[in-house]
Parts: structure tokens; C-alpha cells; sequence
């Protein structure tokens, strides 16, 4: 039996799943072939130890555009977002930055080490959200294509620029440092505190092969920044059961709309007939057919593995190969017995139920990407901390916790290759858990299990090339109309029919779904 | 004179906020922390306990209880089952609003019922002819609200499971640390959720026990505030709040009918005579309003707060000011409470619009100010509750 699908996506990750469910809601015969068990590509809830749920890999979500939850009625297919109230910083010297939810409190906190801090913290706030606010609608849009401006393009950019004009000087001058400048320098013009500009930096490397003192990545403290929750910018939150609940949200709203999706279908090529793209092999040899096939796989994966380089113009291929994945960060996962109790504020209490962040100052932020430049994964790394069970106790047991680790920097390319890393994974983990161990004691005696996670095993098990968390790194020159390259950063490729929707497109990484969105518009479009 | 209520001792140290208010002549906490948004959370993710003791609770006994109380209450109670609680409208004998409350049977001849006023007064006089006593018991009894998807694992954790089996709208007695309670399947959120009710002398044994047991359910004690937020995602009426007592209400426009604020499934006409029995039977036909849900447009309100620049600004807790609501240039009612849905990412309210505005799906304006100035925004009449979860009554 053939069936001929008006669309194939490959790959049912969030963006995929994103782009079915909008091509499905406009009417359009859909068909998600997902290579694992289970749904979600990165943003993946698993049951990795009987009763403990984690969310292996992403583990937050900001970014995720309200319009797609609304357009979508993701709530009702089982989305279920909790804000995290408050991040909460350890010293080893025993003090601590707590910045809670009453602005009043943080700004008490702050002035512990800078009064000067506590009053500028709000207003570098309030100047984040205006960008934020100003960034909110390049992140719905198809980039223009330089080389060629049609009409519609001319209008989109002048529209842009209008917005972008309507800002004071400052507000144009902040934008202009937040493309360029290194998250350390951009956060020395507001803060004095080493403290609080460590805290605040890590968002400008997270995912990133860069350091904090890396000139571009003060902007990908704006993308972390730009996410917004029931209209307040930068506020982060837990999907209840783990991300994987978003993209079963996601997901349900595509059935529910008419869209197939399979699991355990891995793709081993995507089939090129003339010149268009005709459908994909699967690796058990069958062949599904469609008008259309649309990759939510990373550029490397779509086009170096499944198209073939033979199949693209040469100078394509050269773009794609040196678009830059270089994964930079791993993930343990840990069920535990308890809380763990830090010397710097002891017991239970909120500011266990927020964000946790072990970056101490800009020097140990420096210091752990030192190392990372050289192929070692850093010793004491930069960790950021949660705890979702404690708001959302269906992930473990009564009484019982799952702690999420992010840790940075542990490079893809290890110095002896990084088919090393199944022989270093467990020092690397040893690492992590030895490293927070300082900022709370009985943190080793409350671990029923662990999972460590280095970028090859987030390649090899999600299909991240060189463990990108993002599909291509966040840099200025990977951005808006060169995403993945200058001529294709429109959802298209070279090949007629084939499209890619997910985060190596813009707007880029993260839980966000507008690659998916906008790739299904763009494909819409041409129908 | 403002009292504190029988958990004082425990709520209090607990209070980080100190945002208290009164209620019913109690002091209760409006939200623990530095904001309510956490406790709401965790009435809709894990579970939260709330004291509910301010609530008015009245003892019923007497052969002829059953009989009183479907005399005053617009609900015949009388084919009630022990070990059951039903939701009821209260009137007057013109058939106009009173109070909304529970009423439990306890026992054959043993009542409970609530309501939001005291009510002693309107029982005492209707008691005359009946075999009955009403006693308020608002200060002997204690009450907690335990409500969210993890209620029930945590009751049954200090009961020994006396919750497993126990159904929406039933009540069970119990032990809780080591104290005789009831334990009813009821509560204002909407969701899956009990009442415990208690002796006020051994309140704090009760909350020492469940908040003990709750951290392994991730319970955090909550406040009014997120009561607030849970109580309009499920579509409930608040006294003078969406609708007034009629005994208070100083002119004829301020009184409602059940059938117009959305009591009107409560209403059992064809029966033995009650209060209020004839007026109710003539006004079903032809309520003038309709108490409905609104789901007011975000994107039109985006578009007015991007107009001046700034982001959407969202009440971090439900109102219950007034608002006109329109169609056209025309006031057709007025929402009188409403809340963003954090869940639901919707922003939504309750309002009483004229009959001929109510049909579900139509299309009315609200008034919404942005920056000073008032504007009009799309409010599309839908179901209400706006949530309704399975497990509410599963």
C-alpha cells in the first residue's frame, strides 16, 4: 500500500512536531517519522530509573512563543507550564545570592555585595524587556534574503526598522553592544559585583563554546532573555512531567488535527528524484512517499547524512559543513533520596523550588572554558540546578527528588577524540557531583541513581551532531539570514521540496517552536 | 474584633508576606510568600491547604432536619443519603439570592450545612415549626481546604487510606493525628480536592499531622489569593462579589434570582412548598441576566499595550472590580471578576450580561484600561468551568 502524504517530517523534536501540526491545521495530509521510542527529540520526558521522570535534556522552558500555545490551544492538549521563582547562588565562602520573586528582597540581596547593584538590577531589567519586547517579533519572522529583496522582503525590514527606530539612543545603543559585545563587558556596564555579574553571565554561554569574556555572547544572554511567560520577558518555568509534556502537547494538537505520527521510524535517507525531494527510506527499507519533506533534524544530519553531499552544490556543502556545532555541555541527572542541604542556606525552603546556579565568579567561569579550549572538560564546571519534584511531585516518588544537572563546559571534542567520552564519562560526572558536593555535604549520601550525559551520547542517543544543544551555535554569523547559511536561511533549501524546521534555522534554539512555525508558513506559502 | 483563626499558632510564623485580610471577622492570610503565583501552582500541580475556617457552619439536628432544611434551603435534601453533600441555593420568599452553600449529612439526623454570611438568624426564624435545632458551630469547628492533584495520596497518607474510595461530594469520617474529623470530597478550586473539618480545640494536632505528611506531596499551604485564581478558572460565584445577599441588598437591581447567576441546576421546584417556592417558579421563565464566562482576546490587548510601547501587563492576582461589558456601544452586563489563567494562558472573567447576549460564542466587548485610558476588547462568551480537570471527579 502507498500512501502519498503532502508532507513528511522528519524528526518529531518540538519544531517537527510544531510544523505538522500547523501544516495538518491548515488540511494537509502530515506524517512525523521519529527514530526513537519516544516523542520529543530534546525535549524528551523519560522514565530513566523506575519512579524517577527526567527531562534528559532540556530541562526549561522560556522561550516557547505564547501565540504557538494559543494558535495550538496547547493547554488543553496537556501543556502545563510552572514559573521558577527565584535563582538561587552559593558561594564556597558559605554566603549566597538569592534573588526571590519580591523585588524587594532581591535588591536586599544584591546590596549584600554592591548597593550600587541593587539599584541598577531593576533597571537593567526593565531595559531587557523593552528589548525583548522589541526582539518579539523578528523571532515570527522568515529572514529576508539579502541577495535577493522582493517587495514583501523590503516591507518586512522596513516595518523592522521602524520599531527599531522608534527607540531612544539608548535603547539602540544597548541593542547594538547585546549583538557584539562579550556577556562579562556588556553585564560591566550595569554591575560592579563579581557575584552578581557571575550569576548573570551564565546565560550568555549556555549552550555556547564560548567563554563569558567571548566577545557575541552578551546576545545569547538576550536569547535567554527574550522568552517571556504570560507576558513577563525572561521568566523561565518546568512543563509538569518534564519537557517531554510539551511535545506531547504539541504533539496531541497535531493528531488531533489529522497529523500521523510514528515512532521507532528512523529515516536513513531522504529521497531525490530530478531535482526535488520525493520522500524518505526508512532504515527498514521502506519507502514513504510525499509531496514535501521537511528535515527537524540539525543542518549536518539533514544534508552531510541524509540528502548526501553528492547530491548539493559543492559551495552549499562547504557552508553546512563549516556551520559550527561544537556541543559544549553535558547533563547528569540524578534520583534522590532527599534534599540536598546547602551551607549557604541550609534546610528546605523556595530557594530549593527555582533555578540553582554554581558560577561563583567571571574568573571560575573563564577558568572552566580554559579548559574546555583545550579538549578537557572543565574540572569545576558551571552548573545550573533544578529541582522540579519539588513542584511538580509526579516525577518522583513520595519523599523522593530528581535533581537536574547542567553542566558546562564539557566539549564534543575531547583532546583524545571524542569517541572518548563513553571512557570519561563517569570522571566527568564524578566531577560534577564532587563540585557541588562542596556547596552541599550530604549530597553524595542522598543519590539513589545517576545519569551522565556528555555531548557524544546526547549525539549518538538524540541525534545532536557534536551534542549541540542548539543545532548550530548561537554566534552573531550563524544568526537571522545566515541560519544555517546566507542564501537558504529561509526554511528552504537547495533541493525543491525538501525544508528544515527546526533549531538550525532561525530563530534558533531552545524550546521555542518558531522554527517550526515558521517553516510551516513559509512552506504554506508555496502551496 | 478581628480573631485570629483556630491555626493561627501554625500559620502565622508561616505568613513570610504578612498580607492578611479579614474574612467573615477572622484574620486570613492573603498569600504566604512574596506572591500568591507558587500556592496557586501548587493547588493545580501538587497540593495546597488553605484555612477555611472563617466559613459560617451550621449544625442541624432533629427528627426533622431533612424536612428544614429542604424548606429553607431551594433543594430538596430529603432523599440525601448519609455520608453525602449536596450544593445549594439559599432565597428569600421572593425568590431572590440569600447565600450559596454546602450542606453534608452527616448522620440520619445530623446536618452540616455552610454558607459564605452568617445565616443564623434566617434558620432560627424558618425553625419554628419544626422538630429541629440549629446550632452555629462557625466557632467550634475548624476547617482546611486540601485541594490539588495530590490531595488525595496525601489524605490517605494520615488517614490509612479513609479517602481511597471516597467520591465527589461525599463526606467520611476519620482520624487525623489522632483527632475524630470529617472529611469531605468538596472545595472551591475546581479541582480534585477535600474539606477536613475539625474540632477547633485540636486544630493544630490535625495541621501538624497533614503538613508533616504534605512534604512528601509537595503541599505548600496557600492563600486567599490563590483560592482567588483557582475559584474563577472554575467558574464559581463569590458573594458580594458576583451577586449580593438579597437580605442586604438596598435596592431591587442588586438582587438576583439563581437562575441568573447560574444557580439554577440547584433549583427544585417541583416539590413540597420552600421558601421562596412560587417567585422561583415564575421567574425561571424569563431571567433577565445570565451569569457566563468571557474569554477576553489577547491578542487585541497585546496590540494596546504594544501601541504605547510596552509590554502586555497581567494582574498577578484575580480582580473583582467591576468592568462594563458591552455589545456594541451598548452595556449589556458587567464582568465582575475575572483572572489570567496561568495554566490555561487565557485571560478570563465572569460576568452577568442580559439574556439576550448569552448565547455561548457571542461576541461582546469589555472594557480593559491600558495606560489610563479605556478601551474596548473582544470578550467571547464560552463554557464555564473554563477548567475542568477528570480527576476532579475521578
Amino acid at each position: 500500500m502507498t500512501t502519498t502524504y503532502d508532507a513528511i517530517v522528519i524528526g518529531g523534536g518540538h519544531n517537527g512536531l510544531t510544523c505538522a501540526a500547523y501544516l495538518a491545521k491548515a488540511g494537509r495530509k502530515v506524517c512525523v517519522l521519529e527514530r526513537r521510542h519516544v516523542l520529543g527529540g530534546a525535549a524528551v520526558s523519560e522514565e530513566v530509573f523506575p519512579g524517577f521522570t527526567f527531562s534528559v535534556c532540556s530541562y526549561v522552558v522560556s522561550l516557547l512563543r505564547p501565540e504557538i500555545i494559543r494558535e495550538l490551544d496547547l493547554p488543553r492538549h496537556g501543556l502545563d507550564l510552572i514559573p521558577l521563582e527565584s535563582t538561587f547562588t552559593p558561594l564556597p565562602d558559605g554566603r549566597a545570592l538569592y534573588r526571590g520573586p519580591d523585588p524587594g528582597q532581591a535588591r536586599r540581596a544584591i546590596a549584600q555585595f554592591s548597593a550600587k547593584d541593587a539599584d541598577a538590577y531593576p533597571e537593567f531589567g526593565a531595559a531587557m524587556s523593552q528589548i525583548g519586547r522589541l526582539v518579539k517579533p523578528v523571532l515570527a519572522m522568515t529572514p529576508p534574503d539579502p541577495s535577493k529583496l522582493g517587495l514583501g522582503a523590503i516591507m518586512d525590514l522596513l516595518r523592522l526598522g521602524r520599531r527599531f527606530g522608534d527607540l531612544d539612543t539608548d535603547a539602540r545603543t544597548l541593542q547594538a553592544r547585546m549583538m557584539t559585545m562579550s556577556a562579562a563587558d556588556f553585564l560591566d556596564r550595569w554591575f560592579e559585583s563579581p557575584v552578581l555579574k557571575a550569576a548573570m553571565s551564565v546565560s550568555g554561554i549556555i549552550g555556547t563554546f564560548q567563554g563569558v569574556r567571548s566577545p557575541g555572547t552578551a546576545y545569547v544572554l538576550l536569547h535567554h532573555y527574550m522568552g517571556d511567560i504570560d507576558g513577563a520577558y525572561r521568566s523561565w518555568g518546568f512543563s509538569r512531567g518534564g519537557t517531554g509534556g510539551v511535545s506531547n502537547a504539541i504533539a496531541n494538537a497535531a493528531r488531533s488535527f489529522g497529523a500521523e505520527i510514528r515512532t521507532e521510524a528512523p529515516v536513513d535517507q531522504i529521497l531525490i528524484e530530478g531535482e526535488s525531494a520525493t520522500g524518505v527510506v526508512l532504515a527498514n527499507g521502506d519507502e514513504v512517499r510525499a509531496k514535501t519533506v521537511v528535515s527537524g533534524l540539525d543542518p549536518h544530519l539533514t544534508f552531510l547524512k541524509l540528502v548526501g553531499r553528492d547530491k548539493l552544490p559543492d559551495p552549499f556543502v562547504k557552508d553546512i559543513e563549516r556551520f559550527k556545532m561544537r556541543g559544549s555541555s553535558g547533563k547528569v541527572n540524578l534520583a534522590l533520596d532527599g534534599l540536598p542541604d546547602f551551607v549557604a542556606m541550609p534546610g528546605e525552603g523556595p530557594h530549593l523550588r527555582g533555578d540553582i546556579t554554581i558560577a561563583p565568579s567571571i574568573d571560575y567561569l573563564e577558568r572552566a572554558y580554559d579548559e574546555a579550549k583545550y579538549g578537557a572538560w572543565s574540572r569545576r564546571p558551571f552548573m545550573d540546578v533544578v529541582i522540579p519534584s519539588l513542584t511538580d511531585p509526579t516525577v518522583a516518588p513520595p519523599g523522593k527528588h530528581v535533581m537536574s544537572i547542567f553542566v558546562q563546559y564539557a566539549p564534543y571534542k575531547l583532546k583524545e577524540g571524542p569517541e572518548d567520552w563513553p571512557h570519561q564519562r563517569e570522571a566527568f560526572g564524578d566531577a560534577v557531583i564532587d563540585t557541588l558536593a562542596e556547596y552541599c555535604p550530604n549530597l553524595k549520601d542522598i543519590i539513589l541513581h545517576r545519569q551522565v550525559l556528555s555531548p557524544w551520547d546526547l549525539e549518538q542517543e538524540f541525534g545532536l551532531t557534536e551534542g549541540n544543544i542548539f543545532h548550530g551555535e548561537l554566534s552573531l554569523e550563524q544568526l537571522f539570514f545566515q541560519r544555517p547559511t546566507a542564501q537558504w536561511a529561509r526554511y528552504k533549501t537547495p533541493i525543491k521540496d525538501l525544508w528544515m524546521c527546526a533549531s538550525g534555522t532561525h530563530p534558533g534554539g531552545g524550546i521555542m517552536g518558531a522554527p517550526g512555525k515558521n517553516a510551516a508558513r513559509a512552506m504554506l506559502k508555496r502551496w | 474584633m478581628t480573631r485570629p483563626s483556630p491555626f493561627h499558632p501554625r500559620t502565622a510564623p508561616l505568613c513570610e508576606s504578612h498580607a492578611w485580610k479579614t474574612w467573615a471577622g477572622f484574620l486570613a492570610v492573603c498569600h504566604y510568600g512574596a506572591c500568591g503565583e507558587a500556592e496557586y501552582h501548587a493547588f493545580r500541580h501538587a497540593a495546597g491547604v488553605l484555612d477555611v475556617s472563617p466559613l459560617c457552619k451550621y449544625a442541624v439536628t432533629g427528627p426533622d432536619a431533612a424536612r428544614f432544611l429542604s424548606y429553607v434551603w431551594a433543594r430538596d435534601v430529603s432523599r440525601l443519603k448519609p455520608g453525602r453533600v449536596t450544593y445549594a441555593a439559599l432565597c428569600d420568599a421572593d425568590g431572590f439570592l440569600i447565600d450559596d452553600g454546602t450542606i453534608a449529612r452527616l448522620d440520619d439526623d445530623h446536618w452540616r450545612c455552610t454558607t459564605a454570611s452568617p445565616s443564623l438568624h434566617w434558620f432560627a426564624r424558618h425553625a419554628r415549626r419544626f422538630d429541629v435545632t440549629v446550632t452555629d458551630t462557625s466557632e467550634q469547628t475548624a476547617a482546611l481546604a486540601v485541594q490539588g492533584p495530590r490531595s488525595r495520596d496525601l489524605l490517605n497518607d494520615v488517614t490509612d487510606g479513609a479517602v481511597e474510595g471516597l467520591r465527589f461530594f461525599r463526606v467520611t469520617g476519620a482520624s487525623i493525628g489522632g483527632v475524630t474529623v470529617e472529611i469531605s470530597r468538596t472545595g472551591y478550586t475546581g479541582d480534585l480536592g477535600y474539606e477536613v473539618w475539625m474540632p477547633a480545640d485540636n486544630a493544630l494536632d490535625v495541621w501538624d499531622a497533614l503538613v508533616g505528611a504534605g512534604r512528601r506531596h509537595a503541599l505548600q499551604p496557600a492563600g486567599l489569593d490563590a483560592l482567588d485564581m483557582t475559584r474563577v478558572e472554575a467558574g464559581f460565584i463569590l458573594q458580594d462579589v458576583d451577586y449580593y445577599s438579597s437580605l442586604r441588598a438596598q435596592v431591587r437591581s442588586r438582587m438576583s434570582t439563581p437562575w441568573e447567576v447560574g444557580l439554577g441546576w440547584t433549583v427544585q421546584l417541583d416539590r413540597d412548598p420552600f421558601i421562596g417556592q412560587d417567585a422561583l417558579v415564575a421567574s425561571e421563565k424569563s431571567p433577565t441576566w445570565q451569569f457566563v464566562g468571557l474569554d477576553i482576546d489577547w491578542e487585541e490587548l497585546e496590540a494596546l499595550y504594544e501601541r504605547v510601547g510596552l509590554p502586555p501587563h497581567l494582574p498577578a492576582q484575580a480582580w473583582r472590580t467591576p468592568v462594563p461589558v458591552y455589545s456594541g456601544s451598548e452595556q449589556v452586563g458587567q464582568a465582575t471578576s475575572g483572572t489570567w489563567s496561568p495554566l490555561l494562558k487565557k485571560n478570563f472573567a465572569l460576568a452577568s450580561v442580559r439574556t439576550a447576549h448569552a448565547a455561548m460564542g457571542t461576541r461582546l466587548r469589555i472594557e480593559q484600561t491600558v495606560e489610563f485610558r479605556r478601551h474596548k476588547v473582544t470578550a467571547t462568551v464560552v463554557e464555564r468551568p473554563f477548567f475542568d480537570p477528570e480527576r476532579k471527579r475521578s
